[in-house]
């Protein structure tokens, strides 16, 4: 059950072989037996997510339900969702309880999913170990000494360790594919404005976009046909007509399924700061593409290495003015003593934000104050443009780039918390993509071992052009048609 | 551009963030690593291209000036740290 992919398990509750309680309960056991080592889900809540499944169980009774209707998904905990505690891992929102629902949570709601929890994250998605969390830490499935990667690791180690059937994340520089890629599953960041944000608690802007996590391309397409849409409450929701993203999948059989299909390799992938044995991985996997009818095309994207120095300024620029909602006055963390309004702030400030939140609003807030505006945020627009046109370019000689989703397999905990910079080049494959707008997504596409001799998952990125997201599932279908890389699950979870 | 302790003592007031002194040495060093990253981008010369703010070229979309939200006060207020008849209480700033 527990290795079944959304669409069996959706057999099996249309066809009344098992029903959404039992699903459902089968996962809380999981979860009770589990979570207090892997700290996955920071909030859970029985009874809420039971009441979800009887209402499944009663719309699958009347013949009324749709391919999710009664499956167990764990939710990021940066979607708000009514009645629930959503906390952002954060001090500062550890006691607020959502009066309202996040799109992404009603589309759940409207397609009878069902609710396991709010997994656990970087604080306020800022940081890509999960080791920011106000909350603790969560254990890499496939080695408990490592990191699940972050922002979304609660929900990364939550698939991994089959803790749900799916997860939602978010990714603003990578929160999606790099965890997707240390805890080998399939994760996927669709083009910007495609899910709405509405709801979604917000880090910057204009980078972050809500995507799926799941054990499988199938998976994410039936995931992503319930996330995906216009949402009139978010201003930069893009209108567009809905997809059954689906709808090519079943041709991605035969001998050469993706016959012509041009894959791009950008030579700055493959350089300084990948690791020997990732590298190793992704060739392989290259290399079955070719199989599958691909044909590889060399192409450059000669200013990525400026992307994490040119996120680093807007991205805290963009949250140091989000994050100034949080002042104690409506909501969240306010300190128990100060004397006048501006020590209330201050105070509230300083005990609600950790460490990494805090250096990047101050990051933000010196980058926007005056004199530095032109220097640092206008200059960072600017490159921003150069990095998107690299990915115009490259497109004109290929249909998708592949490359790493992130630079090595999952590295210590504690191993990079005292730099933040080293910890920021974790993000060195997916961070442009952000910037740029455009989709990626991250397939497991093997293991290498580490030091002691433990296989680390490998995840392979293919990153698509604006709205490509169909066409990108689909190559990572026809993948997962000649390989089982997605459907090997790390030992002692079973 | 190097940052020194004055400047990290601004900063932290411009972001209503305390920042003790015995934190402020770190965050310096933290801050300067930071700073040294972004510093990269100075090496490129930008003249001429056009700031890019968002991935999409769109407008702001308009709507029908009518009402869509019903009043939630009490349920809002229900999670505010401290209210009083229906406002928010925060330390007296007018005397």
């Amino acid at each position: 059950m527990i290795n079944s992919s959304l669409k069996q398990l959706g057999q099996q509750l249309a066809s009344k072989q098992v029903s959404s309680v039992e699903l459902t309960q089968a996962y809380l056991q999981r979860m009770a037996q589990l979570n207090p080592t892997i700290n996955a889900y920071v909030t859970i809540d029985e009874d809420k997510t039971l009441a979800q499944a009887r209402a499944a169980d009663a719309r699958i009774a009347t013949g009324d339900f749709g391919p999710l209707t009664g499956i167990p998904l764990a939710q990021k905990d940066i979607f708000c969702a009514k009645g629930w505690r959503t906390t952002c891992s954060s001090k500062m929102l550890e006691t607020f309880i959502s009066p309202y629902d996040a799109h992404v949570i009603s589309q759940f709601d409207a397609a009878g999913a069902v609710n396991l929890g709010k997994t656990n994250m970087d604080e306020f998605a800022m940081g890509s170990s999960n080791e920011t969390s106000y909350f603790g830490g969560v254990k890499n499935p496939w080695d408990f000494d490592r990191v699940p990667g972050g922002s979304s690791g609660g929900s990364a180690a939550a698939v991994a360790a089959r803790l749900c059937a799916a997860a939602t994340g978010t990714d603003t520089g990578g929160s999606i594919r790099q965890p997707a890629s240390l805890c080998g599953f399939t994760g996927l960041k669709p083009t910007y404005g495609l899910v709405s944000r509405y709801g979604m608690i917000a880090f910057a802007s204009s980078l972050d976009q809500a995507g799926p996590m799941a054990k499988s391309a199938e998976d994410c397409a039936l995931m992503l046909n319930v996330m995906a849409g216009f949402d009139e409450r978010d201003s930069t929701s893009v209108n567009r007509e809905k997809e059954d993203y689906t709808r090519g999948l079943a041709a991605m059989t035969g001998e050469q399924p993706l016959k012509g299909l041009r894959i791009g390799l950008p030579k700055e992938y493959f350089a300084e700061g990948l690791s020997a044995d990732v590298a190793k991985v992704i060739e392989t996997a290259i290399a079955e593409y070719k199989k599958l009818g691909a044909e590889i095309v060399e192409v450059s994207l000669p200013n990525n290495n400026l992307s994490i120095p040119v996120y680093y300024v807007l991205a805290p620029a963009e949250a140091s003015s989000n994050l100034s909602r949080y002042d104690g006055v409506r909501y969240g963390h306010r300190a128990a003593e100060y004397n006048d309004l501006m020590e209330m702030y201050m105070k509230s400030r300083a005990e609600g934000f950790g460490a990494e939140v805090k250096r990047r609003i101050l990051i933000g807030t010196y980058v926007l104050s005056a004199g530095y505006y032109d220097a640092y945020y206008l200059k960072a627009q600017q490159i921003r443009r150069l990095i998107a046109q690299d990915f115009v370019e490259a497109f004109k000689h290929c249909d998708v780039i592949m490359g790493p989703a992130a630079p090595s397999t999952a590295f210590k905990a504690g191993e990079k918390t005292s730099d933040p910079v080293a910890m920021y080049l974790e993000d060195l494959y997916t961070i442009a993509v952000n910037l740029a707008g455009l989709p990626g997504m991250s397939i497991p596409a093997g293991f290498a071992q580490n030091s002691e001799g433990k296989a680390l998952p490998v995840g392979l990125q293919i990153i698509g052009n604006y709205f490509d997201e169909a066409r990108m599932l689909e190559i990572g279908h026809a993948y997962q048609q000649v390989t089982d890389w997605h459907t090997q699950m790390p030992e002692g979870i079973a | 551009m190097a940052l020194n302790l004055d400047d990290i003592k601004r900063i932290a007031h411009l972001a209503r963030i305390e920042v003790s002194d015995s934190e402020a040495q770190e965050t310096l060093n933290k801050l300067s690593g930071i700073l040294g990253l972004i510093e990269q981008m100075q090496a490129v010369d930008t003249t001429g291209i056009t700031p890019m703010s968002h991935s999409q070229d769109v407008t702001q979309r308009l709507r029908e000036d009518v009402v869509t939200q019903t009043n939630q006060r009490e349920l809002f207020q229900s999670i505010a740290p401290a209210t009083q008849d229906g406002l928010y209480l925060v330390p007296k700033v007018i005397e």
